[in-house]
């Protein structure tokens, strides 16, 4: 018999990676996840979760691109603590705030932080269930670095998290969120031509977590991240994402509601052209009561470009009084550009109110005429309404400085292109 | 037809129909056994069965061979797995492919011919008395004929007759079962069998193709409507048995025809097998109508016995301007796994699905619907409500696919689920792939539980919990009993109340 192609990549892969020295209990961890990889093996194209993306650039031994450059920074202008992740160098501020500690993985392996212990690859397992994702035990087992954030009071300055510099980088970062206390995080960078980037995020009661990443606007980039996520009762998690052109990008988030009360937010604006190849992946379990969850997922596409969809919300026996929301939705602006979608809803509570949408369509020629028929060129009309179809992705971000901010650098690169 | 004749024969459907409901009593209805003197074919699958099969039907040796060729195929596939349905291992060596009632080795002659324990079966089934005795051979006195149904029963593996066959044939309809047409029509069975379901489809149309015993048949002549409602009882009898029954409905040219099927089976501790394909044809501007109600043993509150229900069902609607709508109410089965589909290949052509399933006590149903869309301007609709009570899991599974070429094209996607009590599942997972941008997709998907509010304004009303749910839910199912011929909508919408029953309180 043949041998299984996945077993035959999950090798080549390993075999071009060496588990990072130390030991200790990130060296546990490592061998725990890098155990479960072996069980399972890399994704391959026949798995029904890759179903719409080829795993392959991101499962082959070497990254099938060359380093690009450096983008702009799409947060300038906003005030914030900014973290710089440059290869294998990681720069943090030297005075932190109140109620905020940053660290590395490097530093948190020698010492015995015993909340990043309880954190680092058991959100990740947790999230492998159902469903394995294989590449975020990868990630577990080989990171080389990363960064150890624990808020424990209101932080009210972002931190800013800008990466660069890497080739083929896989980073593991850890966020815990301590009861009451509340952080913002934003990302932006291109890491590398390849980039693996595991987040584990805890949120204790009442806490709050703000997230918002920015990639692109590159086109040669091959990105994988993963958002494991924990709330507890009355917490909020809020996520928004905006992706500018890339070659493949496949983000998955798994947030799991734990504690009564909690409100999930995950949103997401794509557009690119060509070979843009975008999977938003995100799975919501709502495993307490009364929590509320929203995902809003806008992508659009053009010359050829594929969008990807996988959404499923879980309410487990007993989440009663769950209101879940899902909604996708894309904008096709010619005849070669795919939309693939699998909303799915698995529900074992009956006091519940959770829906799903998913659309896929032209843009709006009735719209386009008026546009046109009051003097505004075609190509400016249609990044207009492309604009406009962004918004209601966009709305997730709560803080209307950064809204702002993040509309802004949309529209330019929508211009740009 | 006169519109006195027309009123006439409404009313009678629906007093008959209300009353056949009525008399029966809160558990499965047709959970009797007919204690008839049956030919099996000895238990286990090999070629020799299914030659033996082939043989018993009379075949030529092109449908042995093609029968063959799927037997062959089907020992090196593998059960599939994905649907959200969890049941024992079967052993398809337990099993008796074959199985017909005795007294029909020689077709009767005359009612004293038949069984009277088949006769009291079709009393049953609910098989007006008209049709019993022209389903036992008895010719209908001409000018008696108010109520336009034909029907074909199937009772386990034999086709036991079809009403109705002159009058048809007047119009050059061909409705039979697919033995005779194999025998009598080869040239339109060998043409379209297998034409729309491969033989290797999937595991349950591949066992099915090599083991099928009987089913129905339909041919409508070019521009012909059908001057009657056609309609298939399927009747599992025997224990251990599995019935494999396979239609094939070929709509010509500008033709029309609403088919109608109902299922049911004797209540059995031992789960059994059902494993069917349904093949449609439709051509240029020919339109099909396939309304299934399925009630087959659903096992009882403790999810002993039921019927496995694995069903291949597709449309080709290779015509342009063709159209087929599907409506089904899935009441009964313990488990189903049943995927009714459009290939909208022709310009223009149209594909509807409308559908309930009901899933109480342990009944699982993964069902659901394919719209593939290849045909410029081709247009689809779905409408799924499932509703889970008791320990129950249902799952609506659907493919919406919008090819490069399907240009212009829409698809309008609705699944509503509504669960009562808290230990039961629903969940939807649809498929969405667009390919084109001048076509539209839009797929909308909720669950929810009953309206509290409803609950009060009937109770209020001074109707029991039962009945208020049962009321509640009836409207929640609306649009797709609306969608069902007028003699399948009564039934169905007391089988809905009736299927929920002890699911409150």
């Amino acid at each position: 018999m043949a041998a299984d192609p996945k077993q035959q990549a999950t090798e080549e892969r390993l075999a071009a990676l060496t588990l990072p020295e130390g030991g200790g209990w990130l060296g546990a961890a490592r061998k725990d996840a890098l155990g479960r990889l072996e069980a399972v093996r890399l994704p391959g194209r026949r798995d029904e979760y890759w179903r719409y993306t080829n795993p392959a650039p991101l499962v082959q031994a070497a990254p099938a691109l060359d380093v690009p450059d450096q983008v702009e920074d799409p947060f300038e202008g906003v005030d914030a603590l900014v973290v710089t992740i440059d290869g294998d160098n990681i720069e943090i501020p030297g005075e932190l705030p109140a109620g905020l500690e940053i660290g590395t993985l490097a530093d948190a392996a020698r010492a015995d932080i015993h909340w990043a212990k309880e954190l680092y690859g058991h959100r990740e397992a947790a999230g492998s269930r159902p469903v394995s994702r294989p590449l975020a035990m990868l990630n577990s087992a080989f990171a080389t670095n990363g960064l150890v954030i624990r808020a424990t009071g209101k932080v009210a300055m972002p931190i800013h998290v800008r990466t660069g510099g890497g080739t083929d980088p896989i980073l593991h970062h850890l966020v815990k969120v301590e009861t009451g206390a509340s952080v913002t995080v934003l990302e932006s960078g291109i890491a590398g031509a390849r980039s693996n980037i595991v987040t584990e995020i805890d949120v204790a009661d009442d806490g709050t977590f703000h997230h918002i990443r920015v990639d692109g606007p590159t086109r040669a980039r091959h990105g994988n991240t993963h958002l494991f996520a924990r709330l507890g009762a009355e917490s909020t998690f809020k996520s928004f994402t905006l992706s500018a052109h890339g070659e493949l990008t496949r983000n998955e988030a798994v947030v799991e509601l734990t504690g009564d009360d909690a409100v999930s937010h995950i949103a997401g604006a794509a557009f690119g052209q060509g070979d843009f190849h975008h999977d938003d992946t995100v799975f919501v379990i709502h495993d307490a009561e009364n929590c509320e969850s929203r995902q809003v997922y806008k992508k659009v596409l053009r010359d050829g470009a594929v969008g990807v969809f996988q959404g499923k919300i879980l309410v487990k026996e007993g989440a009663q009084k769950t209101d879940g929301y899902q909604i996708s939705q894309s904008l096709l602006l010619d005849d070669d550009s795919v939309f693939l979608a699998k909303p799915e809803l698995e529900i074992y509570a009956d006091d519940v109110a959770c829906s799903h949408g998913s659309t896929t369509g032209a843009i709006d020629e009735t719209a386009l005429f008026y546009l046109r028929s009051r003097g505004v060129p075609e190509r400016a009309a249609t990044d207009l309404l492309v604009l406009s179809f962004l918004a209601e992705a966009l709305e997730e971000i709560e803080d209307e400085t950064l809204r702002a901010n993040i509309s802004g650098r949309l529209a330019d690169w929508l211009s740009r292109d | 037809m006169t519109v006195l004749d027309e009123m006439r024969a409404k009313e009678g459907v629906d007093a008959e129909t209300v009353e056949r409901v009525k008399s029966l009593s809160g558990t499965y209805k047709h959970g009797w056994n007919t204690e008839i003197e049956m030919d099996y074919a000895p238990k286990g699958l090999s070629e020799d069965i299914v030659r033996l099969i082939s043989e018993k039907n009379g075949e030529p040796d092109w449908m042995l061979e093609w029968r063959l060729e799927g037997y062959r195929r089907w020992v090196g596939m593998k059960e599939p797995k994905w649907a959200m349905v969890q049941y024992p291992e079967i052993d398809f060596q337990d099993q008796y492919y074959y199985a017909r009632p005795a007294s029909m080795l020689e077709k009767p002659k005359s009612l004293d011919d038949v069984d009277p324990k088949l006769l009291e079966t079709y009393k049953k089934l609910g098989i007006p008395l008209k049709e019993q005795a022209i389903l036992a051979g008895v010719e209908p006195e001409p000018g008696e004929e108010d109520r336009k149904v034909a029907v074909d029963a199937v009772f386990d593996s034999v086709s036991v007759g079809t009403t109705f066959q002159k009058e048809l044939a007047k119009a050059g309809v061909i409705f039979c079962s697919i033995s005779e047409a194999v025998r009598e029509h080869p040239e339109l069975v060998k043409k379209y069998l297998g034409s729309v379901v491969p033989q290797s489809d999937n595991y349950y149309a591949t066992l099915n193709s090599a083991v099928f015993s009987d089913g129905s048949f339909v041919y409508i002549p070019k521009g012909v409507r059908c001057p009657m409602e056609l309609s298939t009882y399927f009747r599992i009898n025997a224990e251990n048995t599995g019935q494999f029954e396979r239609t094939l409905i070929i709509a010509e040219e500008g033709s029309y025809v609403s088919y109608l099927e109902g299922c049911t089976a004797p209540q059995r501790d031992v789960a059994q097998l059902h494993a069917a394909v349904v093949e449609i044809v439709v051509l240029d501007d020919a339109e099909v109508k396939y309304s299934t109600v399925q009630n087959w043993y659903p096992g009882d509150e403790n999810g002993r016995g039921g019927i496995y229900n694995f069903v291949t069902k597709r449309a080709d609607c290779r015509g342009d301007r063709s159209k087929v709508m599907w409506t089904q109410v899935e009441t009964g089965s313990a488990v189903t796994w049943k995927y009714p589909s459009c290939i909208l290949r022709g310009e223009a052509s149209q594909g509807e699905f409308y559908s309930i399933a009901i899933a109480n006590n342990f009944q699982q149903a993964d069902t659901g619907t394919k719209m593939v869309h290849l045909g410029k301007n081709t247009r689809s609709r779905i409408v799924s409500k499932g509703i889970s009570a008791g320990k129950a899991q249902n799952t609506y599974r659907g493919l919406v696919s919008m090819h490069p070429k399907a240009k212009n094209s829409r698809n309008y996607t609705q699944c509503d689920s509504l669960l009562i009590g808290s230990e039961c599942g629903a969940h939807t997972v649809p498929y969405i792939e667009v390919r084109n941008n001048s076509s539209r997709v839009e797929h909308e998907a909720t669950t929810s539980k009953v309206d509290d509010d409803q609950m009060f304004y009937c109770r209020s009303r001074g109707m029991d919990e039962e009945e208020a749910v049962a009321l509640v839910v009836n409207g929640f199912c609306k649009e797709v009993l609306q969608a069902l011929p007028m003699e399948f909508a009564m039934e169905a919408q007391q089988l809905v109340a009736i299927s929920l029953e002890g699911s409150v309180g």
